[in-house]
């Protein structure tokens, strides 16, 4: 997992970089044993049945489990829509944000509290419609969290309306003779906004989700995953294509595909339907937390030993 | 009214008349350094403990536009900016012709000889002293009339007329240039004593200020956004998030600046509804953040702020007042948006709002409003405006080690945490935050929709009463913790003046003149404005008729914002509005007339 820092630094300073003091409190990490399914399930989730959401989740507590993720330490924050009531479904610290600001009040956790891991999970209308603009700003200034777009291509909470990747023709109660606008491609999005870390899963290969979580997860950065999930109600058969099972192909990134390769990877993001699956792209940018720490240790540095009601002070004899 | 004929009161010596205050207004371009003048008057007055109060217009164009500057130096307590000024600094015919009319019949004019023609008709009036400012400062220093340095140049000329400290001028230029050239020190400084050593002219006299009682503690002096900035940061806020606008940019842009000094950090985002979001998520993940905008950028942040009004997480938005609707008068001030910052947001969604009256005041409120969030775990608004962001006021240093705090959260593990605990009587429910271990293995969900106690969604109509109960009960409890306001002037009377924010000070000044003239006159001073403080009935029922007193509209029904606020708290029919919406602030007298004029029609309102 990308290891959060922790700085050594006098609580007194009330300092960002310090890292709490609960981890000491529980049993040491090594000692605990992983969260079992039961202990992290919470709510039963609200989804049809069949929704591809249901895989998400599942995944999403054996990454728990697997990585040794505990309750305290993992915050899962969502906007608004039906794969957005994932918090509610989790037994661990959690946020059901207003719709389509996910992305910025998981910054708001991820730049405040560097010992937390940060997990969002949205909709294509949350993160690509209403959070837009939201999208493009967390992944340029690759703040450290990991984005899941569980994208099924149709508003379902609203019972079938056109979303933003919803392909040209898709009919919907908002375009009954099929939708005329160009649809957004999430992959591309994230390449051309600058996401250090960019993948593409679908919910009905269990193991490559999986698998693209725990990379993303050990991604220093923004890492984004478009994971297909089909909405069984509104948009029945759409992802088919991906599915060996019913007829389609699962096909994985060609081996001699370069992930450092910006160029490379949005093309390869532009082939069409079914498209390809796995990471994309990923390179070693530094991220906005590690920056703003370097800023903060730059500004104490010269400061040292002061007590904040000092460095104010100090502040205050230059304005008299 | 403070600088006296030429004849009057010449008991300082042959040539220099004593004298309690003095207005002064500069006038020129903005690109001219009025603003430097200024602020070295300024911040020399609060270091010879005097008092000090300025009024600054910021141009709405960012070059070229005129610019003024207005700085009101005293003896004594100074309110307000003062309605007249004493002494007018014109740099150009239009600083002339367009500021004359603020001067006092027999102030004096000080002019630019190489830019003003002077007006025939005026010379009767004011008393009118040239001087080629612009070539004297080129003999001075060299360079061109565009470059900078008669403004310092004329801060020589003000320092000679009213005798003020050189020694301590000359630090203050040093600190304003030193470090930089050192050429450009020596510049300011050389024409910094050409003006002082220029003769005046006709003026045969000159001025000194009264000896100040001596102040107990040292003066800082800064504007109300400097004043926010640093309140916030004494009241252990350590992260925050804005999108840049006027006026409220100065106050992210010395957060940002020194916010990492403490630990902290400042972000600046994409837009006003990512700067609510991202705050709203470091205030969920531990201590209280910040946001702050103006005019438009409020009505964008109202979603984000009914989550925080839901979800119960604190959250302090300071809101720097402008003229509206939309995008309104970037720079001039109103307070129009108090209605907003009560009940903006959809559904029943109680929050804080509290007000400001002057620069130390900010300092304060910035604290206490961090204070309240963090006890009742609510957004709180700060209502300041453009008036106070940009007016430098002295006033004591703060008590730095009693003041500042440490609220880093408690990660103690606890037993079980119900977030929306319904069992707590005041609705108050202590915060536990990421990073505590909970032992009973149930976490809390913070969400907008509605929720049970552990804030799991809920459409149960009883859970939603009661839920929405507990959210109002959290203000109620509050409002009766909030001190009495007391009244400016005597308890009983025929007029009581409300107001709120920025006006306190030309509002107590004019209440002060009505008294010296035998009025029957007293004001009330509101800082918390939602939930409103207890006991106002008593005080409004001493008085014949009770006038609230805002720089807002009307309104369709004939009452300002607070105004209306009182009249449907209290059904009081004899509450009424004095209401302006000229974008600039209360003159003293402005107010005096309205009040008389009630007072004449023998307060026939009630």
């Amino acid at each position: 997992m990308s290891a959060p820092a922790t700085a050594a630094s006098s609580p007194k300073t009330g300092d960002l970089t310090s890292a709490p003091a609960g981890r000491a409190s529980a049993a040491p990490p090594a000692e605990r044993k992983p969260l079992s399914k039961k202990e992290i399930a919470a709510d039963h989730p609200t989804w049809c049945p069949g929704c591809g959401d249901f895989s998400v989740l599942a995944l999403y507590f054996k990454l728990i489990e697997k990585r040794k993720l505990w309750q305290e330490k993992i915050t899962t924050i969502s906007g608004i829509g039906c794969s957005s009531r994932f918090p509610y479904f989790v037994q661990a610290y959690g946020a059901h944000y207003i719709h389509g600001r996910s992305l910025a009040f998981a910054s708001g956790i991820s730049l405040s509290r560097p010992d937390l891991h940060v997990f969002v999970f949205g909709g294509d209308g949350d993160l690509f419609s209403i959070g837009g603009n939201h999208f493009t700003h967390t992944a340029r200034k690759n703040i450290r969290m990991t984005c899941v777009a569980m994208d099924n291509q149709v508003y379902g909470l609203t019972k079938k309306q056109t979303s933003p990747t919803s392909p040209l023709g898709f009919k919907s109660k908002t375009d009954t003779w099929g939708a005329v606008d160009y649809p957004i491609n999430p992959v591309k999005q994230a390449i051309a906004a600058g996401a250090t870390f960019v993948a593409r899963t679908t919910h009905s290969n269990p193991n490559h989700v999986l698998q693209m979580m725990e990379a993303a997860a050990d991604h220093d950065g923004f890492s984004f995953i478009e994971c297909l999930s089909e909405c069984v109600e509104f948009y029945e058969g759409a992802f088919d294509g991906t599915n060996p099972r019913k007829g389609g192909a699962f096909n994985p990134i060609p081996a001699d595909h370069d992930v450092t390769d910006e160029t490379a990877a949005y093309k390869l993001a532009g082939e069409p339907f079914p498209g390809y699956f796995g990471v994309f792209f990923k390179t070693p940018r530094p991220t906005k937390n590690a920056k703003e720490a370097a800023l903060i240790s730059a500004g104490r540095e010269k400061l040292k030993g002061l007590q904040d009601w000092q460095v104010l002070k100090k502040t205050f004899d230059r304005m008299k | 009214m403070s600088i006296p004929s030429p004849a009057a009161q010449s008991n300082g010596g042959p040539n220099v008349s004593i004298i309690p205050e003095a207005v002064i207004r500069i006038a020129g371009n903005s690109q001219d350094g009025i603003q430097a003048i200024g602020g070295f008057l300024a911040r020399l007055a609060g270091r010879s403990e005097q008092e000090v109060m300025t009024f600054m217009t910021i141009p709405s164009t960012i070059s070229g536009g005129p610019s003024i500057f207005q700085v009101r130096l005293g003896a004594g307590e100074v309110p307000s900016a003062g309605d007249e000024a004493d002494v007018l600094l014109a740099f150009y015919q239009h600083s002339y012709e367009g500021h004359i009319g603020a001067l006092k019949k027999g102030g004096i004019v000080l002019f630019d000889t190489d830019h003003v023609e002077p007006k025939a008709e005026w010379q009767q009036d004011y008393r009118h002293i040239g001087v080629p400012i612009s070539s004297l400062t080129i003999e001075a220093i060299g360079g061109t009339a565009k470059d900078k340095g008669k403004n310092i140049y004329a801060l020589g000329l003000l320092a000679k007329m009213f005798d003020l400290d050189v020694p301590k001028l000359e630090n203050l230029v040093g600190e304003r240039f030193g470090g930089k050239d050192p050429a450009v020190l020596n510049n300011a400084l050389a024409a910094f004593h050409a003006g002082y050593s220029h003769a005046l002219g006709q003026v045969l006299e000159t001025y000194k200020f009264a000896a100040s009682e001596r102040k107990s503690k040292p003066q800082v002096v800064m504007n109300g956004n400097e004043a926010l900035a640093y309140g916030v940061i004494a009241a252990g806020v350590r992260f925050g998030a804005a999108y840049p606008i006027t006026p409220w940019s100065d106050v992210m842009e010395i957060l940002r600046r020194e916010l990492p000094k403490y630990g902290g950090t400042f972000v600046q985002c994409e837009d006003e509804i990512a700067a609510i979001s991202m705050a709203n998520g470091a205030s969920f993940a531990g201590r209280v953040a910040v946001t702050g905008s103006s005019g438009p950028g409020i009505s964008l942040k109202m979603e984000s702020l009914g989550w925080a009004v839901m979800a119960e997480v604190p959250l302090v938005v300071i809101n720097v007042q402008r003229g509206g609707p939309s995008t309104g008068l970037p720079t001039q001030v109103e307070q129009s948006d108090l209605n907003l910052a009560c009940f903006g947001s959809h559904g029943d969604a109680p929050r804080v709002v509290m007000a400001p009256a002057d620069v130390e005041d900010c300092f304060y409120t910035a604290i206490e409003a961090v204070n309240i969030a963090r006890k009742y775990n609510v957004p709180v608004f700060i209502l300041s405006d453009q008036a106070i962001a940009t007016r430098i006021e002295a006033f004591p240093e703060p008590d730095f080690e009693h003041v500042c705090q440490d609220i880093t959260p408690d990660f103690s593990p606890v037993a079980d945490y119900k977030p929306y605990d319904l069992a707590s009587p005041d609705g108050v429910t202590p915060r536990v935050v990421p990073g505590t271990p909970i032992l009973s293995g149930r976490y809390p969900i913070a969400g907008g929709l509605e929720h049970d106690e552990y804030g799991h969604p809920t459409a149960s109509p009883k859970l939603h009463m009661e839920m929405t109960a507990r959210r109002r009960k959290k203000l109620q409890a509050l409002a009766a913790t909030l001190p009495v306001p007391t009244v400016y002037g005597p308890p009983e009377g025929n007029l009581l003046l409300v107001g709120w924010g920025s006006t306190r000070g030309p509002i107590r000044e004019a209440v002060d003149r009505a008294r010296a003239a035998g009025d029957s006159v007293s004001a009330l001073h509101l800082k918390h404005l939602h939930p409103l403080p207890p006991g106002l009935e008593n005080i409004f029922s001493g008085f014949n008729l009770i006038r609230v007193v805002e720089m807002n509209d009307e309104g369709l029904y004939g009452y300002g914002q607070l105004a209306g606020l009182l009249r449907a708290r209290y059904c009081d029919a004899r509450i009424s509005g004095i209401n302006k919406t000229d974008g600039l602030t209360w003159k003293v007298k402005e107010i005096l007339e309205h009040a008389r004029a009630d007072i004449a029609r023998g307060l026939a309102k009630m």
